[in-house]
């Protein structure tokens, strides 16, 4: 039991960007970015020891500027890419790089824990996404419409082998193929407000999970864009994040800036709706009965826990890329908060 | 003398008492023992003799003795008299005694005279029948033979006859001709003269049998026409079931007539009339004469006869009803409900009767199911006309409230609107109540079967009309809360705002008046399961709470947009040094004050926490400036970050988390509270987003004070709106290139002046 209680970890910035390392898969590690206008920002590397329940952290300075958003490369764990904001004379400007972590990190992180704190690096620039000679522009399209128009998130599609991206403005939701760059759907007034963020459901091709400031977290099939499939009203104020749980799609984690996390179980809507199917034959009439008293529990979708943790709104939630047990979420504040599946259920998705 | 003469007298009657032995009475029993009582009964002379020669002088002895003497005389002379009469009595009665012998002498004989007389009388009188005995046989036999002859006469008369009466068409006549020979030709048959005559008969009564036929399949002929021709056939012992079969296939041709002849009537009432006139009385007609001429006496051809009819009159009447049905169903318009009820009155009504008389066929059941389905019907057309009622009403409201209000920003008069919409509902459902009440009025003859007593009142008008109404009417409230649009531009803010109290005085009073209007009018028998009121209350209830949410993001977004625009479009880092209040600050608080005068006339005030004088507004604001210099002067020591986030954590501790689109309660305050929450958090959350120069920082400042001077007035807990204010400008404190926060003095004049 103790094991389920969440472990915080602060730091001492705000912070918005949170991502999970994806290439590795044997470590629990998060990237964290920090957001300062008037100190040097860091990404913090944090490790989570499942058995001992402790953090380790290692700290990169990020002199480039404020961190709004971060994504580890899923296939190099040391290469990473940011989007940050510097501000110098009193002006703004956006601007997105990749970066790799140095090497002596990468290396013996596990061994010198204790004085990673004291001698920060610095992060290795790559590149510069500006259009340089280092990279270059692959494609670019233009939407088209009355006033200034903002893309307020973005999103790969796993499935399509990745040639189909969804993005978010206002209050619609586009696809694109990016072969042809051309809109391949359009769910108009997916949300009564702003959309902030978008998740396609990682065994479901057609699926999409989307949240906004109306406070709800809707489900989509791309190939009906009138009606969501399902839609969730819990928080009670603007969800920023959802996040599909990379092996079993009925998890759902939202952040909101209600200071809440919640994992919701939607079973009716997973892959996976009548999960022991598989195993039938091998289990002896003992267990039978036993999955009788299961199966007949009406599959409902329910909410399986109300994370409250934090104080301050939470902008980032993150699934772990090596245990899909495991999760993280940050708030403004500075707070990262890892969290597990409450164990009762992660038998009942298992068994 | 006179005294003289009663007292003899006396003696006298004395003497015969004694003689007779009747004593006198108790006194003069003592007088009678005196022995020297002279009138006395033991008397002695000795002793009466002594007594007076020793009592009396002599010269009343003298006197005795005269007296004595002339008494003895008067009683001698009486005893004279006595005895002559008596004698002369005896002597006649002797005389009339002797009379009477000799008469009875003379009356003997004379009765021996007679006895002679009579005996020769008897021996004359049997010597008389006995010689006429043999004539008598023979006049006896002789007349027999007479009739005999006669009928013999008739039989050999009667084809002649029946030849006649045929052509003078008194076929009636006839048959009875015939029916009194059949039998008598049937029994003598073998022989020839007899057989002649019966198949000459039976020739003559096959043709009237076929003209008979003729004229029964003759349309035109009329039901006495009819009757007579079945009776006459009946008796020609004609084959009962086919004659059934044809009458009835006769009167199917008119009844028939008469379905096609109603599909032409116009009004409902005229329909009905019409279909009770023609059909049902020529049904009823047909029927009892046919039952008059087939079922008589119970036989097993009346049975057969019986069910024939049955079957016949079902299948027309399927057809029968099956038009009224469709006809009924065209009746579509609710106003005039009591015509239809007459109407279906009516009928009803008219259906007894062949029922009655066709107790098999199932006339009556029909009836009443279609009356019930009809009624069933007409309470599902007042439903949605309820329904629609509403809807116009809402619609209504909609105009009322979407109209230009020229005369300066006079708000729109809520209360009205929604007293006149409230009161039009209920006017409707009364009406409609009326209405549907005269199914079950006492003089409509089937507001007594058992559906319009029981079913009718209870799952029909209380649970399919006005449940069902009321049901719908937190539908619509509910429909308008998750609109697909939501974009808060599809359903007018106001009209939420209308609907949850509308919702919410259902709760409190409508439903429940309703609800006992509808069961004193209907008072069900049944006691089949009814939606309980606090059902429906908790429903209106939820609706209202629903309702007013919804007003509350919708208005809440409203005021938000205005700010997130606000933040959003502006370039915060180069921005020039605050000079006053910015336009946007003053839009947000003019819009609550409307929000809140709107909802000031539909919404209580509410309780709010304490304190709420100038004074505190006052203190509170010094109170809030000081703790906000000391938070930046923490901020601004560079080798501290961390304290900030803990100084923020620790005060976050200490206060409650807050719910931002939290439901609120049914009072003004907490209405504008959460409107206010929702602004504001977006407010914090756009600040979060941009970065600011010194004085875009400074600027949130004078907004934010400007805020906090003006909405404190309309919240529950002014904490809140402190607190939230407070985060804002910390966030924006922190999201700022040079945070140099202006002087709360200057904040102040500002304020004051803009």
């Amino acid at each position: 039991m103790e094991d389920d209680a969440p472990v915080i970890y602060g730091l001492e910035f705000q912070a918005r960007a949170l991502s999970a390392q994806t290439a590795e898969t044997d470590a629990i590690r998060f990237l964290v970015g920090t957001q300062s206008l008037r100190y040097d920002n860091q990404i913090h590397v944090i490790d989570f020891d499942d058995e001992s329940n402790i953090i380790n952290k290692n700290v990169l300075l990020h002199h480039a500027g404020e961190i709004w958003q971060i994504s580890a490369n899923p296939a190099d764990r040391n290469v990473l890419a940011t989007c940050y904001n510097n501000t110098s004379d009193s002006k703004v400007t956006s601007s997105a790089a990749v970066w790799r972590i140095p090497k002596e990190l990468q290396a013996g992180n596990q061994e010198v824990p204790d004085d990673s704190s004291n001698n920060t690096q610095t992060l290795e620039l790559l590149c510069h996404l500006n259009n340089d000679s280092h990279s270059s522009l692959s494609n670019s399209t233009t939407l088209e419409g009355k006033g200034q128009l903002k893309f307020t998130s973005g999103r790969w599609s796993p499935h399509h082998n990745c040639t189909q991206v969804a993005t978010a403005n206002d209050t619609t939701i586009r696809g694109w193929d990016i072969r042809t760059m051309r809109q391949i759907y359009c769910i108009d007034n997916a949300h009564g407000q702003l959309v902030r963020d978008l998740d396609f459901n990682p065994n479901k091709q057609y699926y999409l999970a989307s949240c906004g400031d109306d406070c709800k977290v809707k489900f989509w099939d791309t190939r009906n864009v009138n009606e969501p499939v399902k839609t969730l009203e819990e928080h009670s104020h603007w969800v920023w994040s959802v996040r599909y749980n990379h092996s079993h799609d009925q998890l759902v984690l939202t952040g909101s800036s209600d200071s809440r996390v919640i994992l919701s179980n939607m079973v009716s809507i997973s892959s996976e709706p009548f999960g022991h199917l598989v195993d039938d034959e091998d289990l002896s009439d003992q267990e039978d009965s036993q999955r009788d008293e299961k199966t007949k529990e009406p599959l409902q979708d329910s909410i399986i826990a109300t994370y409250e943790e934090h104080e301050d709104s939470v902008y980032a939630v993150e699934w772990s890329s090596a245990d899909p047990w495991l999760f993280a979420s940050l708030s403004y504040d500075g707070r990262l908060v890892i969290n597990r599946v409450p164990r009762a259920l992660k038998y009942n998705i298992l068994l | 003398m006179e005294e003289e003469d009663a007292g003899r007298r006396r003696k006298a009657h004395g003497m015969l008492k004694l003689y007779y032995g009747i004593t006198e009475e108790g006194k003069s029993g003592e007088r009678l023992l005196d022995p020297t009582d002279i009138n006395g009964v033991h008397f002695n002379p000795e002793m009466y003799l002594t007594k007076l020669r020793k009592e009396s002088s002599l010269a009343q002895l003298m006197d005795v003795e005269t007296d004595m003497v002339r008494q003895i005389r008067a009683l001698d002379s009486d005893m004279q008299t006595l005895v002559y009469e008596n004698y002369n009595k005896f002597i006649s009665a002797t005389d009339t005694i002797r009379k009477m012998k000799n008469d009875f002498k003379k009356m003997e004989d004379e009765m021996d005279g007679l006895a002679a007389n009579m005996a020769v009388i008897t021996e004359f009188s049997a010597r008389i029948s006995s010689t006429l005995q043999e004539r008598h046989q023979h006049i006896t036999k002789l007349s027999g033979v007479h009739t005999l002859l006669r009928k013999l006469q008739f039989l050999f008369e009667l084809p002649a006859r029946l030849k006649k009466c045929i052509e003078m068409s008194a076929f009636a006549q006839a048959v009875s001709y015939h029916a009194k020979a059949r039998s008598v030709l049937q029994q003598y048959q073998h022989m020839p003269s007899f057989h002649g005559i019966q198949t000459d008969c039976q020739a003559i009564m096959a043709g009237l049998a076929d003209t008979l036929h003729q004229r029964f399949r003759d349309q035109s002929s009329s039901p006495l026409d009819l009757s007579e021709c079945i009776e006459l056939l009946l008796s020609l012992e004609e084959p009962a079931h086919l004659l059934c079969d044809e009458f009835l296939a006769h009167g199917r041709g008119r009844l028939a007539a008469h379905l096609s002849d109603l599909e032409g009537a116009s009004d409902i009432l005229e329909f009905v009339d019409r279909g009770c006139g023609g059909f049902i009385s020529d049904a009823c007609l047909l029927a009892a004469s046919y039952q008059s001429l087939f079922c008589k006496e119970p036989s097993c051809t009346a049975q057969m006869a019986e069910q024939k009819l049955t079957t016949f009159l079902d299948e027309l009447s399927e057809g029968y009803f099956e038009l009224v049905e469709k006809r009924l169903r065209e009746e579509k318009s609710p106003g005039d409900n009591s015509l239809l009820v007459r109407a279906l009155d009516r009928f009803h009504r008219r259906l007894q009767a062949p029922s009655k008389l066709v107790p098999g066929c199932n006339f009556n059941r029909r009836g009443t199911e279609i009356v019930v389905r009809v009624a069933q019907e007409r309470l599902a057309q007042y439903l949605q006309a309820l329904k629609n009622f509403f809807q116009g009403c809402l619609t209504d409201v909609r105009q009322a409230l979407a109209a230009p209000r020229t005369p300066g920003k006079e708000a729109p008069a809520l209360g009205e609107l929604l007293a006149m919409l409230s009161g039009s509902v209920l006017n409707q459902i009364k009406s409609v109540l009326a209405s549907v009440h005269l199914f079950t009025a006492k003089d409509v003859a089937f507001s007594d079967k058992p559906y319009f007593k029981g079913e009718f009142c209870s799952q029909g008008v209380r649970e399919g009309l006005i449940v069902a109404f009321i049901k719908s009417v937190c539908q619509t409230g509910r429909q308008f809360c998750d609109s697909p649009g939501e974009k808060g531009a599809s359903t007018p803010p106001l009209l939420l705002l209308l609907l949850s109290r509308l919702c919410l005085d259902y709760e409190t009073s409508t439903i429940s008046y309703i609800l006992t209007l509808t069961d004193e009018q209907f008072l069900g028998q049944d006691h089949s399961s009814v939606t309980p009121v606090s059902t429906l209350c908790s429903l209106a209830r939820s609706t209202a709470q629903t309702l007013l949410n919804q007003y509350v993001k919708s208005q809440g977004l409203v005021v938000s947009q205005m700010l997130r625009k606000s933040v959003e479009t502006r370039d915060w880092v180069t921005t020039i040094e605050p000079r006053n209040v910015r336009a946007v600050m003053k839009r947000v608080v003019e819009d609550i004050t409307s929000v809140d005068v709107q909802v000031g006339l539909l919404y209580e005030e509410g309780v709010r926490k304490a304190h709420s004088s100038d004074s505190s507004k006052r203190t509170f604001s010094v109170y809030s400036s000081s703790r906000l210099q000391g938070r930046y002067a923490q901020s601004y020591t560079p080798s501290a970050p961390l304290d900030t986030s803990l100084l923020s954590n620790i005060q976050k501790l200490f206060s409650e988390r807050i719910d931002i689109f939290s439901t609120v309660q049914f009072n003004k305050v907490s209405i504008l509270t959460g409107i206010i929450k929702i602004s504001l958090k977006t407010f914090l959350e756009c600040v979060r987003l941009r970065t600011f120069g010194r004085f875009g920082l400074q600027q949130i400042q004078v907004d934010c004070h400007y805020l906090q001077l003006y909405l404190w007035r309309f919240v529950s807990d002014e904490n809140l709106v402190h607190c939230l204010l407070d985060e804002v400008v910390c966030s924006a404190a922190h999201r700022c290139l040079d945070p140099l926060p202006m002087e709360q003095s200057v904040i102040e004049v500002i304020c004051e002046r803009g």
